[in-house]
């Protein structure tokens, strides 16, 4: 690989002055965008295995033609994180692969995993030329995986360049998206980072929540091994606020610190019937068989329902209903109080959910659950609604229709409503500011009411996205350096 | 991974370890739990540190061999490792001086029992404990109780040691006798409970130890919910000690039985 990452992105290099004149906007805008291969439902649903298998390199670089290379491009901006997207698509146009996973890594410590679970179509995608021109977007999402996989695939590990330690030890709460794009941003600025973690595993959600089938665990440990290789260390079964305290860790050197613990408490919906058998969170769900492998060779015991009702329509709740058919379910139903306009969701996931036989009961609301002798949930009183005005945030709110009330048989139901911010940190920090909500309170810098704590992702925002707690993780280290340097 | 550095039996299944965990030693109060995880692929399990010692870095767990995780860790010998100790986690116990202290606890609740019985002694109470069992057998650690207690009343099913009865006749007699401050009682969710409907009647403030199912036990899963006083609680998190007058033992007990 030559050059570095300025050549290697600059609109003006020689190599991308040629590609822009090679073929016209109207032949680029003639190519029709790539189709992901994926494997077919009828066999995803009896296993694990990754649902989209990725682009060949044939249709990556077939796909990255499409880009026109903007003179100022908009998909850019609607990156959380900044990557320079034509930078590494026009990469990929020229079969240079690795330099294109080097623009990508410039500025993303996780390449690999935002290829696979950002929601590009609201994001990056959304801004893309194309959607003005009433046509589908560059699959920008599509491309950025294959980039990171080829790189991966390659067994060749890119050297990312590291400025010279600075002797300066930062520490890290929690190795989720927000923790692990801090850390790989503060390790290529040469401080010495420790990442605390207080599951046994590294990853946070990435391990604990989004399953294997939507993003592998080697996926996640790849990009974990590219961490370690800029001297992140990573420390499991460690609390902050618990079994380190602040102290403990300013008194142990570290300079200043980064809190990303997350979303942790799962909300459930108060209403009767909630805590009979087999009605759990989501997080409770998805950590049984995702981090504990219940149902796949671990000890951990998690229900196999055979009639499993899923309440919420966002990622977390489609999550959740593709691994009840995957572990039996013959009936799974998502169960979403609006209409599938108003679903959080993917729409990805939801193609994919419907594809794997998951039923959509749209516009109802549970509203009790009723359980056998023995405690356990047998059957639900749903709710039917419709849609009336719409709220503060835009989305038409749901009423009940009035006697409109279905009783379903259930055996398992997972309740994925949301979550509030994990209170372990909020809790045991003295004079850490902390929102009603429990969120860690932060100024423009990610920076708490304590001057050496700096907070972002769930523990800040309250329950988002990968991307949206990534982009944190580096504004938080652009701050927190500045910090660091003025105040040395 | 965190080596067993001692290893000793209260009986056939009832095993006390020593295990080294430095930071935990350091950082843990009475109440508090850790989460163990005995092998790759193994549970994440709950238990109560029994005890600390912050000069040798270890803490040490009293583990009943019930299951199949317990089975394993109870296994487990001098020189081995726990693949995970994670913690201290939960709310550590209030402590303060209120005056005459009833702590009661059933078969290896007493483990979790005695560093507050020591706490409560230390903050200056009247401390009077009463431990409980099936049989002499299964009565443990009353040595230990005895030293940092004013007195000891001992409760076996069976007559085989102490008196003949149920924990809450024990603390039902104290009742009776004296004016008592603050009941603490820790066990099986069945002994709480009556113990609950017992110092209700007697309208003492009366502090319970609950140990539910969890998973990740870090706020994280709500397995290990409860209801209190009507309004839903997070063991890991919000507990393990609640007002027991609050809490719906009922639920909890049907909740216990998910997944057997």
């Amino acid at each position: 690989m030559n050059g570095n990452i300025d050549s290697l992105a600059s609109r003006d290099a020689a190599w991308r002055v040629e590609l822009r004149n090679e073929m016209s906007a109207k032949e680029r805008a003639a190519i029709p965008r790539a189709k992901m291969p994926m494997l077919p439902a009828e066999y995803r649903v009896t296993c694990n295995d990754e649902v989209n298998q990725g682009l060949s390199a044939g249709q990556a670089m077939v796909e990255a033609r499409r880009c026109l290379d903007c003179p100022d491009p908009q998909c850019v901006t609607g990156c959380p994180v900044g990557i320079n997207i034509p930078g590494f698509i026009k990469n990929i146009q020229r079969g240079h692969f690795a330099e294109a996973a080097a623009v990508l890594k410039a500025t993303s410590s996780l390449p690999a995993v935002c290829g696979r679970v950002c929601p590009q179509e609201k994001q990056c995608e959304s801004r893309c030329i194309y959607t003005k021109m009433k046509k589908p977007a560059v699959a920008i999402g599509y491309l950025e995986r294959f980039a990171a996989d080829t790189e991966r695939m390659s067994g060749q590990q890119l050297n990312i360049d590291r400025e010279p330690s600075r002797g300066i030890k930062i520490a890290v709460a929690g190795s989720g998206p927000a923790g692990l794009s801090f850390a790989g941003d503060m390790a290529k600025k040469g401080y010495d980072v420790t990442v605390f973690e207080a599951l046994h595993e590294i990853g946070g959600v990435l391990k604990y929540g989004i399953p294997e089938f939507r993003l592998p665990n080697a996926v996640v440990d790849a990009e974990l091994d590219s961490l370690r290789a800029l001297g992140v260390e990573f420390k499991k079964d460690c609390i902050i606020g618990k079994t380190l305290s602040y102290d403990d860790l300013i008194n142990d050197g570290f300079k200043a610190i980064f809190v990303a613990s997350g979303a942790g408490l799962p909300r459930f919906m108060g209403i009767p019937g909630e805590n009979l058998i087999g009605i759990m969170s989501s997080n409770e769900y998805l950590t049984r068989i995702n981090l504990m492998g219940a149902g796949r060779g671990g000890m951990t015991p998690v229900a196999h329902g055979k009639r499993v009702a899923v309440i919420g329509g966002g990622n977390t709740a489609m999550d959740s209903v593709r691994t009840a058919r995957r572990m039996g379910a013959e009936r799974a139903m998502i169960i979403y109080r609006r209409s599938e306009t108003e679903m959080p969701a993917r729409i990805e996931e939801v193609e994919h959910a419907k594809e794997e036989g998951v039923e959509f009961l749209t516009l109802c609301n549970p509203v009790e659950y009723r359980g056998d002798e023995n405690g356990r949930v047998k059957s639900m009183i749903i709710q039917r609604m419709t849609l009336g005005e719409p709220g503060p945030d835009g989305r038409r709110s749901p009423v009940a229709i009035d006697g409109a009330v279905d009783e379903i048989e259930v055996d398992e139901v997972i309740v994925s409503v949301g979550v509030s911010p994990n209170p372990l940190i909020p809790d045991s920090i003295e004079g850490l500011n902390v929102s009603r909500r429990g969120t860690i309170e932060v100024n423009d810098c990610l920076q708490s009411s304590i001057p050496l704590i700096f907070a972002g992702g769930d523990i800040v925002r309250g329950g988002a996205t990968v991307i949206l707690a990534m982009g944190d993780g580096r504004r938080a280290a652009e701050a927190m350096d500045r910090f660091l340097s003025d105040s040395h | 991974m965190n080596e067993i550095i001692e290893k000793s039996y209260f009986s056939e299944k009832v095993v006390k370890m020593v295990v080294k965990a430095p930071d935990i030693a350091k950082a843990r109060k009475p109440g508090h739990f850790v989460i163990v995880r005995a092998c790759e692929n193994g549970e994440r399990i709950p238990l109560t540190i029994a005890d600390a010692d912050t000069r040798a870095g270890s803490i040490t767990l009293v583990v009943q061999d019930i299951g199949p995780s317990t089975h394993i860790i109870c296994g487990l010998e001098v020189g081995q490792q726990l693949t995970d100790v994670v913690g201290p986690l939960g709310r550590a116990t209030d402590i303060k001086k209120v005056g005459t202290v009833v702590c009661c606890g059933g078969g290896v609740g007493v483990a979790p029992l005695l560093p507050i019985i020591k706490a409560m002694k230390q903050a200056g109470n009247r401390v009077i404990s009463v431990l409980a069992a099936r049989n002499k057998s299964l009565i443990i650690l009353e040595e230990e109780v005895a030293k940092w207690s004013d007195e000891v009343i001992i409760m076996t099913d069976d007559g085989s040691y102490g008196s003949k009865g149920l924990v809450t006749q024990g603390v039902e007699n104290v009742l009776n006798r004296e004016t008592v401050d603050e009941v603490v009682t820790i066990g099986p969710a069945v002994m709480m409970k009556f113990v609950a409907a017992l110092t209700a009647r007697y309208n003492v403030p009366t502090i319970c130890s609950l140990n539910t199912i969890m998973v990740d036990g870090t706020g994280m899963c709500g397995a290990c919910r409860v209801t209190v006083g009507g309004k839903m609680r997070f063991v890991c998190v919000d507990g393990p000690e609640f007002d027991a007058s609050l809490v719906d033992f009922d639920e909890m007990l049907l909740r216990m039985r998910a997944y057997n």
